[in-house]
């Protein structure tokens, strides 16, 4: 039994890539995400209903079209991954980085709900309090609108760390499944199960995946309770 | 005169105009709820921007349509004192009180009210609650560090939206004196919004009636 749940070194490979891929997608994502949730709590303007929709597309589109979207854009002769590769070095075909991209993609509308959520509930008054003492619009974003949807953001960050980690359709549609590269928990679990006597491997996997997705989701739910104490701070 | 103010806007329904002047000490705008005194401060605060007229507060313009003159909120000299404290949760009394002082520029300083934090705190007797959360101040107790933070940012002037409307009798007496005793004291020009007549009557030097808003 023991033996059993022993990960073996590929194991500890694939955790470590799945933890790689979704940390820089989380953070990559973030300033996004944030600055995304910003406009969206707090202006108005034409096209808004627009961007909402398109933020969330993602997350109602079947992942096998997100990815084979990501493709026509990223891929070697889409224009952005042109633009990537020639600007700033970066190919995302076949690689850990599109791996990431398209965990960001999946994760960032969870992380926009989320933050808005947060951003919303920051009293802009308090912000106008801190306009008439001297602050300036930044400082007072900094100092009043920041601090207070800070859990909120952390908790949405989280929120989408989980996903990122269960990320499986776009990704594999974008990048394929590639070992050491692209084949994070998910998509290595896939595999296994398309291996006669894979069961095992199956098994860890799926404990581990169920271990790290629930750690982040407690993670989540403590911080936005923290953000929402008396506002009903949940983000799901 | 401390306040000219001209200004209309258009706001919902309606249009909020008004056309005042008032001297030193007090001035009470009076008028009944939704009569948009809230927005008349606001507007003189920088927070909401007039469609068109003048705001000038002791011979300063901080708000001029047609020259095109509008002054940010922070450099307006405003110690703004809300019907609700509208304290920062987030920091705890000490911090509120000093969040105005902190940001205060040497010219503020020249032309505002320059008072140290002892000082306000013995003013208005709140040496005990500096350690203490926003939220378990009793209403009363917030309002007072309310007036403090104002009073700390270094203020030309103050502007004061019914800082009684959310206490009960006896601690609308407490805080009645104690604005008595920031005008008598400090000397600081002061816009008054009320609907009470008595307070006004009690604290005003001069009143101003607000007219019910043109539903256009």
């Amino acid at each position: 039994m023991s033996s059993f749940l022993a990960l073996t070194p590929d194991d500890w490979e694939i955790i470590r890539l799945s933890l790689k891929v979704s940390l820089v997608a989380v953070a990559l994502t973030m300033p996004i995400a944030f600055g995304l949730a910003w406009v969206l709590a707090r202006l108005r303007f034409p096209g808004k209903l627009l961007l909402d929709g398109l933020v969330h597309l993602p997350l109602v589109v079947p992942p096998v079209v997100t990815g084979w979207l990501l493709l026509l854009a990223f891929g070697a002769n889409g224009p952005a991954g042109r633009w990537f590769a020639d600007w700033l070095g970066i190919e995302f075909m076949f690689r850990w980085t599109g791996a990431a991209l398209a965990a960001a993609v999946m994760a960032l509308p969870l992380m926009v709900r989320a933050m808005r959520l947060s951003i919303e509930a920051v009293d802009p008054r308090l912000e106008g309090a801190a306009r008439t003492l001297g602050a300036t619009r930044w400082r007072s974003f900094l100092t009043i609108t920041l601090p207070l949807s800070l859990p909120g953001v952390l908790a949405g960050a989280v929120l989408g760390f989980a996903r990122s980690i269960g990320e499986f359709g776009a990704t594999i549609t974008f990048v394929s499944n590639i070992p050491g590269e692209t084949r994070t928990l998910p998509i290595a679990i896939y595999s296994a199960l398309q291996v006669p006597g894979g069961e095992e491997a199956v098994t860890r996997l799926a404990i581990i995946s169920v271990l790290l997705s629930l750690g982040a989701l407690i993670a989540s739910e403590a911080l936005s309770r923290r953000a929402g104490a008396g506002r009903g701070g949940h983000v799901l | 005169m401390s306040f000219e103010i001209s200004v209309s806007r258009r706001l919902g329904q309606g249009v909020i105009a008004l056309d005042m002047a008032g001297g030193d000490g007090i001035t009470a705008l009076f008028g009944p709820s939704g009569a948009g005194k809230t927005s008349i401060l606001n507007m003189v605060a920088g927070l909401l921007r007039p469609d068109r007229g003048r705001v000038a507060v002791a011979g300063r313009t901080l708000f001029d349509g047609d020259a095109g003159i509008d002054l940010a909120p922070e450099r307006r000299g405003a110690g703004y004192v809300f019907q609700d404290g509208r304290l920062f949760p987030h920091r705890r009394v000490r911090a509120n009180l000093l969040y105005g002082a902190r940001l205060a520029t040497p010219e503020a300083r020249a032309t505002g009210l320059d008072i140290a934090l002892d000082e306000v705190v013995a003013f208005l007797g709140i040496g005990h609650l500096l350690d203490r959360w926003p939220r378990t101040l009793s209403g009363g107790e917030a309002q007072r560090v309310a007036i403090g933070r104002a009073l700390l940012a270094c203020p030309r002037f103050l502007l004061m939206d019914e800082p009684l409307a959310s206490l009960d009798a006896a601690r609308r007496d407490d805080i009645m004196a104690v604005i008595e005793r920031v005008r008598d004291e400090f000397g600081l020009p002061t816009l008054y919004v009320s609907h009470d007549r008595a307070e006004v009557e009690r604290l005003a030097t001069r009143i101003v009636a607000m007219p019910q808003r043109d539903t256009a």
